[in-house]
């Protein structure tokens, strides 16, 4: 019975071959398929099984992974969780991830293109993989102040170095604690989760970037750039400035704040500006044209698409196809047209900046494991907003904003400061958002921010930009240029 | 016909399999330090007395070979501790994994370590005490009933218990076993004593159809009911894998012995029609080939009971390891359901990589190739069938259990043999390696030029225990001409000579 014997090995190695095909088709084959399965869990019990980068502000990490004696290795932790919530985000197992551990999360986990050699260097040596250090733009100083200035009212602040883009404080109200999802486990980290979501104020979402507000009266900055652009304007072109105008096409008309008058009939660009004229810049915006307005807060960074910082920011609009009661109404900042804090702060960083827009980044290296710097993020223009002679005359104008306008509750002593107020309509029946954007030292710019109180924060309808938001602007400043 | 076997020198092969014996219990030790490493970061406590314990079984095995069977074949032993060494390091590694997540049941790489010393002390005994495989003839009948009674076991109540929907454990006190292990060596030996009696009338009765030797319907009896017990055991114990495994073990020998190919048909024609009609009736079963089919489907991975779950944890786990795998305790094997057990060449494909899982699987093709050369190489029709069915049954219940892990075939619960945990099945194939090792020593032995005078325990104690145990049938007939079996022949031929009268 040979024969059969043989017949019967042949079967056996053909058996075996096919496992052997089918081990191959799983491993090699299919791998890549079955590695990016969203049931697969593995993805996310390696990362968590290796040392995921800190992340890091003023040499201090405000995210780190610290080792724990549980079947993950390491727990994530946040020195000062609430503060931070708005550049760190969260890193849950049962959540995602969101904000800096979101879009830097290849970095973080040293997985990302820039940190090939060092993985090579891993497989070989054995060693386990460690993510690389984010540091951030952030100023723990301008930070902390933006956060207490802001107290527990529903806001947000954006700071930002206008040479260079640079962040220094981003801040949303109310923030929330990352450590109560980073939590490893699964039930108690998506309850909270579930708690912050529904929270009021949207804790999980950051109002500095991903939150878009009518801008108010801060979009007479644009305004008047866009009038200066123009050749036809100056800082002291005088503009037609009536108690009340009524807007064209219908019987309703825009008023000034309190119904007050700007000061004449007539006023100047540079006083219109200095007492937030809303009639003024109405007409203005009516002579200037839809276009133009347009294409200056376009150049301000409107309609550039979402921005990457590497974070997402959600993209500042200017609506399209305006009548003109609808022009005069955008022209001041109110109806359609919609900004986040960040894409404030870009205005005032511009003019600071002499008419150019740098691109604002919130990742100032990326550090391995071993130190050695992978990634560090140039500065970068983004476009030209206005000629320096518009940013010189604009900056003048916002200087007389904060010294003797709207804004003198953002007084410093000793240092200049330009700004612009705004309080934003929002729903009828509801308190305003209030605005302040400014940047110091004028004359040497080195903080630009745009700072949103929502609904008047303690003030409620009393509230203006001047006395709600100014104060958080001035304290900002403050941190900042006291570094 | 004593022309046609060549006398020529053997080597007995012991050197070679002191050797071999180096790398094998090499990767088991170093996988087993490697483990400790990659989980904890230091070497596990007792590593030496690892090492020395688990060299100290290898060599007593090895000098045992040396004294009683010394033309063994030289390369089962170090396969077999290769492998088990392998398995002991795997699960070793994953109890750790368990411990490490604070499991209560993570106790078990002490006990697989406790099985491996039993199997070894269990094979030796079997190597000591079983001097000529031809012995095991005489309990042809016996085996039969210890195969039925083996499987029967865990339907009885108070001791058969149900664990995971399959009953198809043994209970007494603290000990427990999976009696079908045991039962597929039973079998192998019902299967050889019996077949090689009747191989000829199976043969060689009956018409042809369509090219087909269509057997005898009186024939047919003894096939069907290996095919009724098979479906008790898939029905009754809900074991679809050692019901495919039993199946195909009696057909590969059946073949092996009448080398009609009808056979092997009207076995796959019957097992194909039982599972299609078991799929149909049985919803566990047709679960099984849901799973198969669309593993990846939502809807089926989702299921609560019976779902893909598993399988596609170890899909993922083979795709994490990729071609070099992730190393010695780098992996999360222990995040697939029974990573010790069912899973554990998904374990392996996972920390040892595609390289790791297919250098496994050569040497499991090492060890049944060896198996059925030393088939091909014993002189006696009853060690030939033996052999080739215990070869068979290892690669087969390989097949089975890599091939439902990998998605050739639908999931069964069988066990990796030697790899996986389980006292039972390590018993039961350190048990088949000893009859291999036993048969390949009488296959490898020089044939003595001059045999005058058969030794009594050759040929006709054989011949007399079958009539002794079966007292009618056609047994008797091989009776007569059994006692002047003259020694090796050309193995082609049936050692007994049953002649075309059955009566």
């Amino acid at each position: 019975m040979n024969t059969p014997l043989r017949r019967l090995a042949t079967l056996v190695l053909v058996m075996f071959v096919a496992l052997m095909g089918s081990a191959s088709w799983v491993q090699f084959g299919q791998a890549g398929d079955l590695n990016t399965d969203p049931r697969n869990a593995r993805t996310l019990y390696r990362e968590h099984g290796n040392a995921r980068g800190p992340i890091v502000a003023g040499g201090e990490a405000i995210a780190a992974s610290v080792p724990v004696d549980d079947p993950f290795g390491y727990q994530r932790t946040y020195a000062n969780g609430e503060l931070y919530s708005a550049v760190t985000g969260f890193y849950s197992i049962a959540n995602g991830r969101s904000q800096l551990e979101r879009a830097a999360n290849d970095q973080l986990t040293g997985r990302g293109d820039q940190l090939f050699f060092s993985r090579i260097r891993d497989l070989l040596t054995g060693r386990r993989p460690e993510g690389a250090a984010v540091e951030t733009t952030i100023l723990p100083a301008a930070q902390q102040a933006a956060r207490t200035a802001l107290g527990d009212q529903q806001g947000a602040v954006a700071a930002i170095e206008p040479s260079t883009g640079r962040i220094l404080a981003l801040v949303s109200t109310p923030g929330f604690d990352p450590n109560v999802l980073a939590v490893h486990s699964t039930s108690e980290a998506s309850a909270r989760y579930a708690e912050l979501d529904a929270a009021e104020g949207n804790p999980l979402r950051s109002n500095a970037t991903q939150e878009r507000y009518a801008p108010g009266s801060t979009f007479k900055l644009v305004t008047a750039a866009a009038a200066l652009e123009s050749g036809a304007y100056g800082p002291e072109t005088g503009v037609p400035s009536p108690v009340q105008l009524t807007l064209p096409q219908t019987s309703a008309t825009i008023g000034n704040f309190g119904g007050s008058s700007c000061g004449g009939d007539e006023v100047s660009l540079a006083e219109a500006l200095r007492v937030s004229c809303n009639t003024a810049f109405a007409n203005l915006g009516l002579t200037l044209g839809e276009d133009a307005l347009r294409e200056q807060a376009e150049r301000f960074g409107f309609d550039g698409g979402e921005l990457t910082i590497p974070t997402q920011v959600v993209q500042s609009v200017f609506p399209t196809d305006l009548d003109p009661p609808s022009l005069a109404q955008t022209a001041i900042g109110q109806r359609d047209v919609a900004a986040t804090p960040l894409q404030v702060a870009m205005i005032s960083a511009a003019i600071a900046n002499g008419g150019q827009v740098m691109r604002p980044y919130l990742v100032e290296t990326v550090r391995a494991a071993d130190l050695t710097v992978v990634s560090q993020t140039d500065p970068e223009t983004l476009s030209t907003a206005v000629s320096a002679e518009t940013a010189s005359a604009l900056t003048q104008m916002m200087v007389g904003v904060v010294e003797s306008g709207t804004g003198r509750s953002a007084r410093l002593p000793g240092v200049q400061v330009a700004g612009k107020t705004g309080t934003a309509e929002t729903v009828p029946g509801e308190p305003p958002h209030a605005w302040f954007t400014a940047f110091a030292p004028a004359e040497a710019p080195r903080v630009a921010v745009a700072v949103i109180v929502e609904n008047g924060g303690n003030l409620g309808n009393e509230a203006t930009g001047g006395q709600v938001a100014a104060p958080v602007a001035r304290a900002v400043i403050e941190a900042v240029l006291a570094s | 016909m004593m022309a046609s076997i060549q006398p020529h020198r053997v080597r007995p092969g012991r050197g070679t399999e002191l050797l071999l014996l180096v790398p094998a219990l090499g990767i088991g030790i170093a996988g087993y330090v490697l483990a400790g490493l990659g989980v904890t970061d230091q070497v596990p406590p007792h590593a030496v007395a690892y090492a020395v314990g688990t060299t100290v079984l290898a060599l007593v095995v090895h000098v045992v070979l040396r004294l009683r069977a010394p033309y063994a074949d030289p390369v089962i032993l170090p396969v077999v501790v290769a492998l088990n060494g392998l398995g002991l390091g795997m699960i070793s590694r994953i109890s750790l994994a368990y411990a490490a997540r604070g499991r209560a049941d993570s106790g078990f790489a002490d006990r697989q370590l406790a099985w491996t010393a039993i199997s070894v002390a269990l094979a030796v005994g079997v190597l000591l005490l079983l001097r000529d495989h031809r012995t095991l003839r005489r309990y042809t009948y016996t085996a039969m009933v210890a195969a039925l009674a083996l499987i029967v076991l865990p339907l009885l109540p108070v001791i058969g218990q149900t664990v995971n929907g399959a009953r198809i454990w043994v209970r007494v006190g603290p000990v427990g076993m999976q009696p079908a292990e045991f039962a597929k060596i039973a079998l192998a030996v019902f299967f050889a004593g019996y077949l090689v009696t009747h191989r000829d009338t199976l043969a060689l009765a009956g018409k042809k159809v369509l090219g087909l030797q269509l057997p005898r319907a009186r024939d047919l009896g003894p096939i069907l009911l290996v095919w009724g017990v098979s479906l008790l055991v898939l029905v009754g114990q809900r074991d679809l894998g050692t019901s495919l495994l039993f199946f195909g073990l009696f057909v590969a020998m059946l073949y092996l012995a009448t080398e009609r190919t009808s056979w092997v048909v009207i076995g796959l024609l019957l097992f194909v029609g039982g599972a299609i009609a078991a799929a149909a009736t049985f919803a566990h079963v047709g679960a099984r080939f849901d799973v198969w089919l669309r593993a990846l489907d939502q809807d089926v991975y989702g299921r609560e009971f019976g779902g893909s779950y598993q399988v596609v944890q170890g899909l993922f786990g083979m795709a994490n390891g990729g071609l070099f795998g992730t190393g010695w305790g780098q992996g999360r094997p222990d995040l697939v359901p029974y990573a010790e057990s069912d899973f554990i060449i998904a374990s392996i494909g996972e920390e040892l990589g595609l390289t790791g899982l297919l250098a496994v699987l050569l040497l499991y093709t090492v060890l049944a190739e060896r198996g059925l050369r030393t088939a091909i190489g014993v002189r006696d029709g009853f060690g030939k069938l033996l052999a080739g069915g215990l070869s068979f049954v290892v690669a087969f219940q390989l097949f089975v259990v890599v091939g439902g892990v990998t998605r050739i075939i639908p999931l069964t619960g069988l066990t990796t043999p030697f790899l996986a945990y389980g006292g039972s099945s390590l018993v039961a194939n350190w048990i088949i390696a000893a009859l291999l090792l036993r048969i390949s020593d009488e296959a490898r032995r020089p044939v003595p030029v001059v045999r005058a005078v058969p030794t009594p325990d050759i040929g006709v104690p054989v011949a007399v225990a079958g009539r002794a145990e079966r007292a009618d049938g056609p047994v008797r007939s091989s009776a007569r001409t059994a006692p002047d079996d003259p020694g090796p022949r050309p193995d082609d031929r049936p050692t007994e000579h049953i002649g075309g009268d059955d009566r």
